[in-house]
């Protein structure tokens, strides 16, 4: 009976797209998983020291990041010998003491006592700039330090 | 004849393989977290006070230079072997107060855990690396103590089988079911008979 016989126009079907937001959330979700998140831009080599005898740093307390290092590939411009990063740019060793009076500002006034700042120093980098950085932190009476390192074997950093 | 219609994908089954991934994936991340060495510093200190005198034997020095050699009490020393020297230098007890010292109780060392001291100076061209490799070393030899002493007093407590760092750990582990006080008690304990005195010299 060809009152049934749905008219057939020979042209290629639809492609089925129902599955399209499973491929997208698969790749949301792998990119999700795969990326670290950074607090920071980094301009500097940042590559971190080992050390076995860590301990976590809480983030139950507030956390500020000092970087060190020598500025990375891109910004040679700024020279090879280590400086500071501070937030999103560079600094000089003057600056530390008004980054963190800027660091206290943002906080809750009963949690700036336990303030740690959190020293992300290069392996290649001198303790000259590292030394400087402490002595503004004193200046400015922020105490409690954590030199944040890799986990390994601390006798791998000196090459003998 | 006409064109037969390819026949639809079922695609009901995609949505599990997504979340197979998914879960794959949740699981086998670990999130990052920073660790490192945890450090006070000395207040700046403006009054005229002098300092105390200490005595030399009390003293453990350790010296960085620019070539990343160590000097340890005058004596040139590879870092491998800091940790020892700086645990027999702590663990002497020469005056004979410590009685939980094992060391050789030799006259001209550190006459008891509180009153050793250990120095560690370092040149401004020394490299980071080399200086957090000391400070870990230091930091080690007092942990090596206080193991010691947790493994010592811990089973006196009710602490079996539990060093230091575990005895840490547990009192910040919110899934440690013990009695925290009394934890925390010989913990504190433990930090007062080996204090960690490790002073750094700057110019």
């Amino acid at each position: 009976m060809s009152k049934f016989k749905k008219k057939k126009d020979g042209g290629l079907p639809p492609v089925n797209t129902a599955s399209l937001p499973d491929i997208v959330f698969m790749l949301l979700f792998f990119f999700m998983v795969a990326t670290v998140m950074r607090e920071d831009t980094l301009f500097i080599q940042n590559q971190l020291p080992l050390a076995d005898q860590v301990e976590k740093l809480d983030k139950k307390y507030p956390v500020s990041y000092i970087y060190m290092g020598k500025p990375s590939e891109n910004y040679r411009k700024f020279g090879t010998v280590a400086r500071i990063q501070l937030n999103d740019k560079f600094a000089d060793v003057s600056e530390v003491g008004r980054f963190i009076d800027a660091e206290r500002l943002a906080l809750r006034e009963e949690l700036v006592p336990f303030l740690t700042v959190s020293l992300k120093v290069d392996k290649d980098a001198n303790m000259g700039i590292v030394g400087d950085v402490k002595q503004e932190l004193r200046k400015v009476n922020a105490l409690k330090i954590n030199y944040t390192t890799g986990i390994g074997d601390a006798l791998s950093n000196i090459k003998n | 004849m006409a064109k037969r219609a390819a026949p639809e994908v079922n695609a009901g089954s995609m949505a599990d393989i997504a979340f197979l991934l998914l879960i794959f994936f949740l699981v086998t991340t670990t999130i990052e977290k920073d660790s490192g060495i945890n450090r006070k510093l000395p207040p700046i200190d403006d009054s005229e006070v002098d300092p105390p005198i200490i005595k030399q034997k009390n003293i453990f020095t350790v010296l960085l230079n620019k070539n990343d050699q160590l000097l340890v009490e005058d004596e040139p020393m590879q870092i491998k072997d800091l940790r020892k020297a700086a645990v027999e230098f702590l663990d002497n007890g020469g005056d004979g107060t410590c009685d939980y010292c094992q060391g050789a109780k030799s006259p001209s060392s550190s006459d008891n855990p509180d009153k050793a001291i250990i120095s560690l100076k370092n040149d401004r061209e020394t490299s980071y690396a080399a200086y957090i490799a000391v400070q870990n070393e230091l930091v080690a030899a007092y942990n090596v103590l206080r193991n010691r002493r947790a493994l010592e007093i811990g089973p006196q407590n009710g602490f079996n089988d539990m060093d230091f760092i575990k005895m840490q750990d547990n009192i910040k582990d919110v899934r440690w079911t013990g009695d925290k006080e009394k934890l925390k008690e010989v913990v504190d304990q433990i930090k007062l008979e080996i204090p960690q005195k490790l002073s750094e010299v700057v110019e």
